[in-house]
């Protein structure tokens, strides 16, 4: 069990005050964590001893530089059970997503690579009368990039819809995912829902229509162990700043072979081989997909939060978090006026739990909630979509991390009652409609999902 | 908290004016794009420029309590007045929603907006208590009214309204 009274002790803006004095609940680790001091002090130490533009000059700290970014993709690799030649370092996840989607809609280009093996560019080209497949619940940011990329190639977008309870409905798995899907996009775990896809079951069925599956994994990553051979996935991308590390870092894991014959998608300085006015040829993996100067310092705190992550031990983690998930639902479930959206059971998600008042609008409530000191994310979460799913515009998410205790969810849900005192709605009773009403509801209003 | 000042929470419950009525002389539809809080707003002038009596504002607002409280006391505030006056009211109201909390509001000029003052206090949520007052404005514009130059406004909170607002309308 995770002393978290003790590595809270890491985390120094956990400490802090706010609105008048109240000590912080910090419930929107969903969105970005806090860092411990020692993610801080790599990053300080690289600038104060070590800084340097990676992969260039002969001098000495140049090197320093090098080796310490070399090092921090070792340790980013292993954290998921990766090689560090199949680790590209990004700005975020959306530059992550974006750059698979990228290079997938310049692959069809003469030349694209040279020396690509041709059966893996094959897989890699995407054109019209092929199917690009996400899901109700992603985040924009593993939705848009395969919009975009439909909408420029050419190609069909379609999408496997959501149960009542917030899960994927796999019965239309089959006549979505076709021998037309070239990609199949998902997320591990919704941003919002919480829910935890059934991964096994989907790359089963994109490797049996021979479709490359992409995995949005910012909201795995930091709550459960993850290991990309045994996930089977082909693309995986997370961010930095939601698993204790800095701003300003994210992560595309790649099959080595998919990366190898996979254009650039962002070029410039530091990914080619040789450059002539007639055209150039880029270098291998990861450094074709780093151009410009490196995020050394960056890269040089994820490394030290997956250290920390390590130490912690994943598995560790993933049940403190279910704890803390069980303790907020078993709260919900206790306040009839709110209603939970996703799986009720709390084997089925991780990380956050996103609720709504009926009557209230999410602002509202995560004002109140502000008002004691308890910070939340209120909106669409960048999940439009499926927030239309289940009629609703908007909701309150709380979110969690390793440094989450009870207590604090205690706090919250106390702090979740003055929003029925100072709106005056009613508390007793069970809601008039449940989310299956109010989906097939929504469903009957607009073609969402069809 | 004074954010919810009993006032707010009426209008919100019970919105002066809600609901579309024609006829109208303009429509704006804008939407809060950083929330998802929409707002429908038509205005009914009687007369031309800033004489022009505000005859009707009728508005559909989906959002917070802040932004349908906001719409409902712009309806109430700026009815029955000339353009002049609606516009003064809202210089007053934005001054005071822009001023981080040292303008308390003069009710001789904003009305119930005074219930607002606590807003002041929440960047983020001013947007909310905007939305309303922006769409107003701009079906002034789109019915014709020439707009004076905004003196004294607050280029951030001008610059949080262009960014996180869309804006849509149609003359009648």
């Amino acid at each position: 069990m995770l002393d978290v009274e003790r590595l809270r002790e890491d985390f120094p803006l956990l400490h802090r005050t706010v609105r008048d004095g109240r000590p912080l609940v910090y419930l929107d680790s969903g969105a970005t964590s806090q860092k411990p001091r020692v993610v801080l002090d790599a990053e300080r130490d690289f600038y104060e001893q070590h800084n340097a533009a990676v992969h260039r000059g002969a001098h000495q700290l140049a090197e320093e530089a090098t080796d310490a970014f070399e090092e921090a993709r070792g340790k980013v690799a292993a954290f998921i059970g990766g090689a560090p030649d199949e680790v590209v370092f990004t700005k975020n996840a959306t530059e992550s997503l974006n750059l698979v989607a990228y290079a997938l809609g310049n692959a069809g280009a003469p030349g694209a690579v040279d020396g690509a093996d041709p059966a893996v560019a094959a897989r890699l080209q995407i054109g019209p009368g092929d199917e690009i497949v996400v899901t109700e619940m992603e985040h924009h940011a593993n939705l848009l990039p395969w919009q975009e990329l439909a909408r420029r190639t050419g190609a069909t977008l379609r999408w496997l819809g959501l149960t009542a309870d917030g899960e994927l409905d796999l019965a239309t798995l089959d006549t979505i995912v076709t021998p037309r899907t070239k990609v199949l996009a998902f997320t591990h775990v919704s941003n919002v829902l919480g829910t935890i896809n059934p991964v096994s079951a989907l790359v089963a069925k994109a490797r049996e229509v021979g479709a490359l599956t992409v995995l949005d994994a910012c909201q795995s990553v930091p709550h459960l162990p993850v290991d990309v051979r045994e996930l089977g996935v082909d693309f995986l991308a997370f961010s930095g700043h939601k698993m204790l590390g800095p701003l300003g870092i994210g992560v595309l894991w790649g099959q080595a072979e998919l990366l190898a014959a996979m254009p650039p998608f962002i070029t410039g300085g530091s990914m080619i081989e040789t450059v002539r006015m007639e055209g150039s040829t880029y270098a291998a993996p990861p450094q074709r997909f780093e151009a410009g100067v490196p995020v050394a310092a960056q890269a040089v705190g994820l490394g030290a939060a997956c250290d920390y992550l390590t130490a912690l031990d994943m598995t560790t983690v993933a049940e403190h978090d279910r704890r803390i998930t069980a303790a907020v639902l078993d709260g919900l479930a206790e306040r009839p006026w709110v209603r939970v959206l996703g799986p009720l059971d709390p084997q089925k998600r991780c990380g956050a739990v996103a609720f709504v008042v009926d009557g209230v609008h999410p602002h509202d409530v995560g004002q109140v909630l502000d008002d004691s000191g308890v910070a939340v994310r209120t909106g669409h979460h960048c999940a439009a979509p499926l927030h239309r799913a289940f009629g609703v515009v908007a909701s309150t998410r709380a979110s969690f991390a390793a440094y989450t205790t009870l207590d604090e969810v205690q706090a919250f849900l106390v702090a979740l009652d003055r929003v029925p005192q100072i709106f005056g709605i009613s508390t007793s009773g069970a809601p008039s409609r449940g989310p299956r009403e109010v989906l097939s509801e929504a469903r009957a209003k607009t073609s969402w999902g069809e | 908290m004074d954010l919810y000042q009993e006032l707010i929470l009426e209008h919100s419950k019970h919105p002066v004016g809600a609901g579309l009525r024609e006829p109208f002389d303009a429509e704006v539809h804008q939407v809060n794009t950083s929330c998802g809080d929409e707002v429908t707003l038509r205005v009914g002038l009687d007369g031309s420029g800033e004489a022009a009596i505000v005859r009707d504002v009728s508005y559909d607002s989906i959002g917070c309590s802040i932004s349908v409280a906001a719409a409902s006391v712009l309806a109430e505030e700026v009815t029955g007045h000339s353009v002049a006056e609606a516009l003064r009211t809202f210089e007053a109201m934005r001054g005071m929603l822009t001023s981080r909390g040292t303008d308390a509001g003069d009710e001789e000029m904003i009305g119930d907006g005074v219930a607002f003052a606590g807003v002041a206090k929440y960047p983020a949520r001013v947007k909310c208590a905007l939305l309303a007052w922006t769409a107003f404005t701009d079906a002034l514009a789109r019915a014709g009214i020439d707009l004076p130059v905004r003196a004294g406004s607050a280029p951030t909170t001008d610059r949080t309204s262009q960014e996180n607002t869309e804006s849509s309308g149609r003359t009648a």
